[in-house]
């Protein structure tokens, strides 16, 4: 399995952690950020979830993210995996796992993949709500 | 002829998800943006947002980008991944 993914079915995060932890025994310390869908969106109660991507170019951003943290921070492998397609409230939305010798560095690099993956990657959540559909325009 | 993508909102706006333009040869970011504006007055206020970011064959444009015969266009409302 591709370290660097974007699919519809969920993921599990035991695996994606076990698929990183494959590559180096030298690993000492893994960081994992999970987004998931949650029911409230600036006191809108929210029923579902759709992500939609530039299919092509999400993959390679995402792609990019991990060879940057490979450059950047003193890690030794990253997986990130995040899914399209209708979600489900309390699924699994997006998984970054950061591995390195020590925990530090794979915090840093976690922290770091998430906001850079908000910034450059071309997907898009719309909310669905009881009141209708929106699609979000910001990420905190 | 240059393909034109639109996603999220944009794609609700337009009612498309992509189209085919003929557009003069070799033309500035900000030419093309004119020439979008004219062909769909639905998005000029996107437009004109500077939030709104345009990709050529898949990497991010700068005002420097210039557009050319068979080129993807996509216009990328604000991301909200993750």
């Amino acid at each position: 399995m591709e370290l660097v993914r974007i699919q519809k079915q969920d993921f599990s995060v035991t695996e994606e952690i076990e698929l990183v932890k494959a590559v180096s025994k030298s690993i000492g310390g893994v960081v994992v950020f999970l987004g998931t869908g949650r029911d409230i969106s600036k006191s809108e109660e929210i029923v579902r979830l759709d992500f939609e991507h530039y299919p092509g170019m999400a993959e390679k951003k995402l792609q990019e993210i991990r060879v940057r943290a490979l450059d950047n921070f003193n890690i030794i492998e990253m997986g990130i995996v995040h899914r399209i397609g209708k979600i489900e409230i309390g699924e699994n939305i997006v998984l970054i796992v950061a591995a390195a010798q020590h925990r530090n560095d794979a915090f840093m690099a976690c922290e770091w993949a998430i906001a850079e993956l908000k910034r450059i990657t071309p997907i898009w959540k719309k909310e669905i709500t009881k009141k209708g559909e929106v699609w979000v325009e910001e990420h905190p | 002829m240059v393909k034109i993508r639109f996603f999220a909102m944009l794609k609700n706006k337009v009612g498309q998800e992509e189209v085919k333009l003929d557009v003069p040869e070799n033309i500035s970011l900000e030419k093309f943006k004119q020439i979008l504006k004219k062909e769909f007055p639905a998005i000029t206020e996107f437009l004109d947002k500077k939030s709104i970011m345009i990709s050529v064959n898949q990497e991010f444009a700068t005002k420097n980008t210039m557009i050319k015969d068979g080129d993807e266009v996509a216009l990328l409302p604000p991301f909200s991944g993750g």
